[in-house]
């Protein structure tokens, strides 16, 4: 099946709505003049600044370090960083200058080649995740067809790393942490994927400019956004909510950063990391989670669209505004919440999350064959979402309750007394 | 043929330099996999011989080391050791004194209660956001003790038949402002961290400690309360005339991690109201009673305590008629309510033990002396 390619902007060079307009106009100049085959050379340097440009730089550095840090300040009533530069603008680039500087100590009894290895395979499939994220309507590395599993199956493989770095320190915290990501990691890459499944039932098949819209692909998913004019979210609340929180046990964020725990197991498999194989693994983290704010962002909010504003507002700029608000919940969460015990983190995968997942499947196949059979229309959509966000809402109190759920019964108060005595059984502190 | 997966115990050292050991304290505990089969406690790194060194200083002299026993409440433990003097030499405090002592205490408990609720958050994982918020509500005690004593955390502030200086003109404002500003922050804690339900989870049901354990281990503070059992020094053997304030003692129900913590929430909200009591009949008269600088008190011995934010805090001081106590000798709640960390540990996992240390509010200052 062809991907569908749409041009929203005009294909003037000077169409910034569009950057695939001006880095057309430039190789397509550098190609008359340049001998063959320097203009890929040419292409990748383009790429590489201008990806730099519009989204490392903002995002990697200044929301993931800074920004993180200074909203966890607000909320944790401080101000965060302010001494370096204006506003601490240059705290990140103070940090990595510390951290290259830093003396990369390994210890005498570890593994070391597994050990210098380890912060290399975990950067690269950080780098690419982001090949297959549009950006904008042709601002798309690699347009795959089956795009959506290439992004599960490369973000699956920083565990490998993560195992080997905590396995090689030869520390028993290490080990801790290895061991607890890999069960981890097993246990939620189910939900999550079930989770996904829900979005992939919803946008594939629908019937797009003559022809069908291919689930898998992120692209089509944008595009399903834009010709049905609402969100996979509102038809998939239920995905979203597991989508985050198996993303954040996957990337080790708080609530479930049981892996790195730093009250328990001091730093988890990072223990015995320093210098800058340690920050390899922190700007990592950080690229895994916009890689995964990204994909949230083009599977369940829409993309490069919104509502028709991508006509006037350039669609990669929007695209990465609601990468940065998906990274806030991160931020958010991580600022606000308490962690999890692993084995209540397994169970509450397997009991909980995952059962969701399955309900949400049958609800949106369902769904999906009533869709069908009414010709696609357009309004029926929105009655799904209505339903959607009922029945999620409903299923997922009717479930916790179901497992044991009941806030009502546990007292966040403790009892009172006048006066001092021996021990006072529950219930008979009434008149003491 | 079935075969079972068998994994091998070992020993993981958790501290003495770990993040939430509080200090310089180490479990030694035996594990397998994640759960402990075995925790022993090793504890003296932060040993000062203070019990030794008071034997030869004066007792004025004396009430700096108590500042440094327990240092997260200073005023409570010089309340503690100026109340064993004050027995074995018979003095009298006058009313306005006993007043100011009960207010600082109730501050210093509430300024240490902060800490506890806080670390103790933080220990399930609550990435450092309660503990900014209590320590941004500790503060404003801070600076009350500062103006009062000049000191903020070693305060130096009781003395033998009273306490230093009398009250600054901004004292009582700045009282009223913390009386003011912490039911709201009470209500915040418990809209964070009561409701949560991964807080809950966390916390209920770990580090279980039945009544008869609680009393047989000689436990007290917060840790007796949790588990039901109404006893509170300030009832039960009143002092600085606690007796003539109204307030309840909280009581936890089954005796675990979360019923400490919502005791402790709750004594903040007696201590608010006691300090309202006892500042709105604030005595005028002397602070002090006229003390002798070099005391020599009779030959004899004396046992006083208090129920510091800890549990029972006892001070026992033999006296020869010499300068100096002839044997000084401190009960602290902290070291006591350790004992029964073995028992709620063992059974439970490493994140588990984390938690229960955490619910006990340990000041390593204070077990090691």
């Amino acid at each position: 099946m062809s991907i569908p390619v749409l041009a929203l902007a005009t294909d003037h060079w000077y169409d910034l709505r569009d950057l695939a307009n001006i880095s057309d106009a430039i190789l397509d100049g550098a190609d008359k003049v340049l001998p063959f085959g320097i203009v890929y050379v040419l292409a990748a340097l383009i790429g590489f600044v201008a990806s730099f440009l519009i989204f490392v730089l903002p995002s990697q550095l200044y929301l993931g370090v800074y920004g993180e840090r200074k909203i966890i300040g607000r909320i944790q009533s401080r101000y965060g960083p302010n001494r370096v530069g204006p506003f601490g603008l240059l705290q990140p680039i103070a940090d990595a200058v510390k951290l290259l500087t830093k003396e990369a100590l390994t210890p005498k009894e570890s593994d070391r080649a597994v050990m210098y290895v380890a912060p290399i395979i975990f950067v690269m499939p950080a780098v690419l995740i982001f090949a297959v994220i549009p950006f904008g309507p042709r601002m798309v590395f690699a347009n795959v067809p089956v795009s959506l599993l290439y992004f599960m199956a490369i973000s699956s493989l920083p565990v490998i790393a993560t195992f080997m770095a905590g396995w090689s320190a030869n520390n028993k915290y290490s080990l801790f942490g290895a061991m607890r990501i890999v069960a981890m990691a097993i246990s939620y890459e189910v939900p999550l994927v079930m989770a996904l499944l829900g979005a992939v039932v919803v946008t594939s098949g629908a019937p797009y400019a003559g022809d069908f819209l291919n689930g898998l692909a992120l692209q089509d998913m944008v595009l399903w956004s834009r010709e049905f004019h609402i969100w996979v979210v509102f038809v998939q609340p239920l995905a979203l909510v597991i989508y985050f929180i198996c993303v954040s046990a996957e990337l080790n964020r708080t609530p479930t950063d049981i892996a790195e725990a730093e009250s328990e197991i001091v730093a988890g498999y990072l223990t015995e990391y320093s210098g800058m194989k340690w920050g390899l693994f922190y700007g990592m983290d950080i690229g895994y989670a916009l890689g995964a704010s990204a994909f949230a962002a083009t599977v369940f909010l829409g993309g490069w669209t919104f509502f028709g504003l991508e006509k006037w507002v350039p669609p990669w700029m929007i695209f990465i505004g609601k990468t940065h608000l998906f990274y806030f919940l991160f931020i958010w969460t991580r600022g606000t919440l308490p962690r999890l015990r692993s084995d209540q983190l397994m169970a509450f995968a397997w009991k909980f999350l995952l059962p969701l997942a399955l309900f949400n499947i049958f609800l949106v196949a369902t769904e999906r064959m009533i869709w069908s059979s009414q010709d696609y229309a357009k309004g029926l959509i929105y009655v799904f979402a209505v339903v959607n966000i009922a029945v999620s809402i409903a299923a997922v109190y009717g479930w916790a309750r179901f497992l044991g759920y009941r806030p009502e019964n546990t007292p966040v108060r403790p009892r009172l007394v006048k006066n001092a005595g021996g021990y006072i059984p529950v219930g008979s502190e009434a008149n003491r | 043929m079935t075969q079972t997966i068998k994994s091998e115990p070992f020993i993981l050292n958790i501290g003495p330099q770990h993040p939430s050991t509080h200090g310089v304290f180490r479990i030694k505990a035996t594990v397998d996999g994640e759960k402990v089969i075995e925790a022993e406690m090793v504890m003296g790194y932060l040993h000062r011989s203070m019990e030794k060194l008071a034997e030869e200083r004066t007792y004025t002299q004396n009430i700096p080391f108590t500042d440094r026993t327990d240092y997260l409440s200073s005023m409570s433990n010089n309340l503690g050791y100026c109340l064993a003097v004050e027995k074995l030499a018979s003095i009298e405090v006058p009313a306005r004194g006993n007043a100011i002592r009960v207010i600082m205490s109730e501050l210093q408990r509430l300024a240490s209660h902060c800490m506890a609720i806080g670390a103790f958050a933080n220990d399930t994982g609550a990435w450092q956001t309660p503990v900014m918020w209590a320590f941004r509500e500790r503060e404003k005690i801070l600076d009350i003790f500062e103006v009062t004593s000049g000191a903020r955390l070693t305060c130096n502030y009781m003395r033998i038949g009273g306490v230093a200086f009398d009250l600054r003109p901004q004292f009582e404002p700045m009282v009223r402002k913390v009386l003011n500003d912490f039911p709201p922050f009470l209500q915040e804690m418990e809209d964070l961290l009561s409701g949560n339900e991964i807080f809950l989870s966390r916390t209920r049901g770990v580090g279980v400690l039945s009544p008869e354990m609680a009393t047989n281990a000689s436990l007290s503070g917060p840790m007796l309360r949790g588990s039901g059992v109404a006893w509170d020094l300030r009832k039960a053997d009143p002092y600085c005339g606690y007796e003539q304030y109204d307030f309840d003692i909280p009581i936890g129900y089954q005796g675990d991690s979360f019923d400490r913590f919502i005791v402790r929430l709750e004594e903040m909200r007696q201590s608010l109201h006691i300090i309202q009591q006892a500042l709105d009949g604030l005595p005028s008269g002397p602070h002090s009673t006229q003390v002798p600088l070099a005391l020599r008190p009779p030959k004899g011995e004396a046992y006083a305590r208090i129920e510091s934010p800890r549990g029972e805090l006892g001070y026992y001081l033999v006296s020869d008629e010499g300068p100096a106590p002839y044997r000084f000798h401190i009960r602290p709640p902290s070291f006591i309510n350790l004992s029964a960390l073995r028992e709620m540990t063992v059974g439970g996992t490493v994140a588990d033990a984390i938690v229960v240390l955490g619910s006990i509010d340990i000041v390593v200052g204070e077990i090691d002396r």
